[in-house]
């Protein structure tokens, strides 16, 4: 094993394991083919392996949060809980109800997982470890993503419950209306990086990352992206207190297994999205001498933002239908058509990057920025301030007008 | 260019296979005896009365329509923010007044009342 390199650990791997099937007397399209069977069988095996982490994680640190030990029994700090949970989950009948709408039924809880899975091809892990580094990565991931909307309205429509209709359309109107601004944050990456691959945009955060140039665009991402996801509070499609349990009612079983190992895997896979988009991916100290780090600095990333959702999901409630509809088309849409506005004068305007400048010298393109960001921050709360204000008072007329005197009377 | 596809497609077949895999496993490791009752729709445990397929708000139409409109108009987009890097302040200053056309789009649903929940 001459010249095997620790610090481009997995670039090794790859050279060891091509030298491999050379010496198999493999051609050169055959071992193009099967390393592409092994990537495609990583890349899935990956986030799998990723969600039995995150189960553990979100289950403890939830209990954490509610005052409680969470799961404590299996194994050392109960650390292996999901092992006996899937195993019960596995030898659970599977039952499909007479009235339902059977294909599509039977589609739905393997679309969720297929679409979430899907996205990990253009996720880069570390440098020269990505799946494909699609020129249209961007676009690719937003085409997959929605497949996973697909599978729930599917799962709604076809299960012939009442309930699981209302979730079917409340998820309709809910992912329809936050992908608007989500896809409006988008372009603000892509514009800084002036690509559409995941890999240009990790490398062009290699002067800041993007969360500093643009902050506001970073927060609308994040939170459309969680009610992408339909984690709480944006959780209305399984409201369990109000429609039973939403969408995934009549399902029992593996089937209903498929709908959360979807859910979760699509939470951070969302989470490591973010964390490319605008914390620079596998970027940090000295992964130029030593690329194998650039995995470790994702992950950890991925799992600090998934802390935060989990925090968010534990301190939320739930938002009502309407509300959360107005927020999204009232609030986020409108900061998010401004913000691209701005951000595409801004960055046209401020001096472009030049990577052989010294810190300083990159200093007043990124106090531009901030400048921007801070004005558009202080601009929406002036304006949110007065839309409240407005509403008060003229909540107060009718009150003063009619309030009191309409319960003297009756 | 097509190679690249090449990975998308066999991650397609085994995430296909996953899935699939675990449902059927399943359906032998576990137990069979279906009755009618049980197999009934279950809706929160009462029986049903009426159909489940019934007419839905016109709401959910509406906010889906505004949808497709902003949609459509923000993939146009992406190309734009894609040559970003060599596009003139001129091409930048049409992409905003184009940004500008959806504004007042959706101002316009929004005096209509399009956006208030009845």
């Amino acid at each position: 094993m001459e010249g095997f390199d620790v610090a481009n650990l997995f670039v090794s791997i790859g050279q060891v394991w091509t030298g491999f099937l050379v010496n198999l007397g493999l051609s050169s399209q055959w071992i193009a083919f099967v390393n592409k069977l092994v990537a495609a069988l990583l890349l899935t095996a990956l986030p799998v392996t990723i969600v039995v982490f995150t189960i553990m994680g979100e289950r403890k640190i939830i209990g954490r949060f509610q005052d409680r030990l969470g799961p404590n029994r299996v194994g050392p700090y109960g650390f292996l809980q999901t092992v006996p949970d899937v195993v019960k989950l596995l030898t659970k009948e599977i039952i499909t109800p007479t009235n339902v709408d059977k294909v599509m039924y039977n589609v739905a809880p393997a679309l969720s997982v297929i679409a979430v899975i899907l996205i990990w091809a253009v996720m880069p892990i570390a440098p020269s470890m990505i799946g494909v580094d699609l020129d249209i990565g961007v676009v690719y991931f937003l085409a997959v993503s929605s497949l996973a909307t697909l599978a729930i309205l599917l799962a709604g429509w076809s299960s012939n419950n009442k309930y699981a209709l209302i979730a079917a359309f409340r998820t309709v109107s809910q992912l329809v209306s936050y992908e608007v601004p989500l896809v409006l944050s988008l372009l603000v990456p892509v514009m800084l990086a002036s690509s559409l691959s995941m890999n240009d945009i990790v490398q062009a955060q290699s002067r800041g990352w993007f969360v500093i140039l643009a902050p506001i665009s970073m927060l609308i991402f994040f939170i459309s992206g969680t009610a992408e996801v339909g984690r709480s509070p944006f959780d209305l499609l399984e409201a369990d207190s109000e429609i039973v349990a939403g969408f995934n009612i009549e399902y029992s079983g593996m089937r209903f297994a498929m709908f959360f190992l979807g859910e979760w895997i699509h939470a951070f896979t969302f989470c490591a999205l973010t964390a490319t988009l605008y914390f620079g991916g596998w970027r940090g100290p000295f992964v130029d001498q030593v690329p194998a780090l650039g995995a470790l600095y994702f992950f950890a990333k991925m799992f600090i933002l998934y802390l935060i959702h989990i925090w968010i999901r534990a301190t939320m409630p739930r938002f009502r239908i309407d509300q959360m509809l107005a927020f999204s088309w009232k609030f986020l849409v409108p900061l998010a058509l401004v913000n691209v506005a701005v951000m595409a004068l801004a960055t046209k305007l401020l001096a472009p990057p030049d990577l052989s400048a010294s810190f300083w010298a990159t200093l007043p393109r990124w106090g531009g920025f901030l400048g921007v960001n801070l004005i558009m921050a202080v601009g929406t709360f002036v304006a949110v301030r007065e839309v409240a204000r407005q509403a008060r008072r003229k909540e107060e007329e009718v009150s003063g007008r009619f309030g009191s005197a309409a319960v003297v009377q009756e | 260019m097509l190679s690249d596809y090449e990975l998308i497609g066999l991650l397609f077949l085994f995430a296909i296979a996953l899935p699939t895999a675990a449902i059927v496993a399943a359906t032998f490791l576990g137990p069979r005896k279906p009755n009618p009752i049980k197999n009934d729709v279950y809706e929160c445990g009462m029986e049903t009365f009426g159909p489940s397929w019934v007419q839905f708000r016109i709401q959910y139409y509406i906010y889906a329509l505004v949808f497709v409109v902003f949609d459509v108009e923000l993939v146009l987009l992406f190309p734009s923010a894609a040559a970003f890097g060599t596009l003139p302040l001129f091409a930048v200053v049409e992409a905003v007044i184009f940004l500008v056309i959806l504004g007042a789009a959706l101002v316009y649903v929004w005096r209509k009342g399009a956006l208030e929940w009845r």
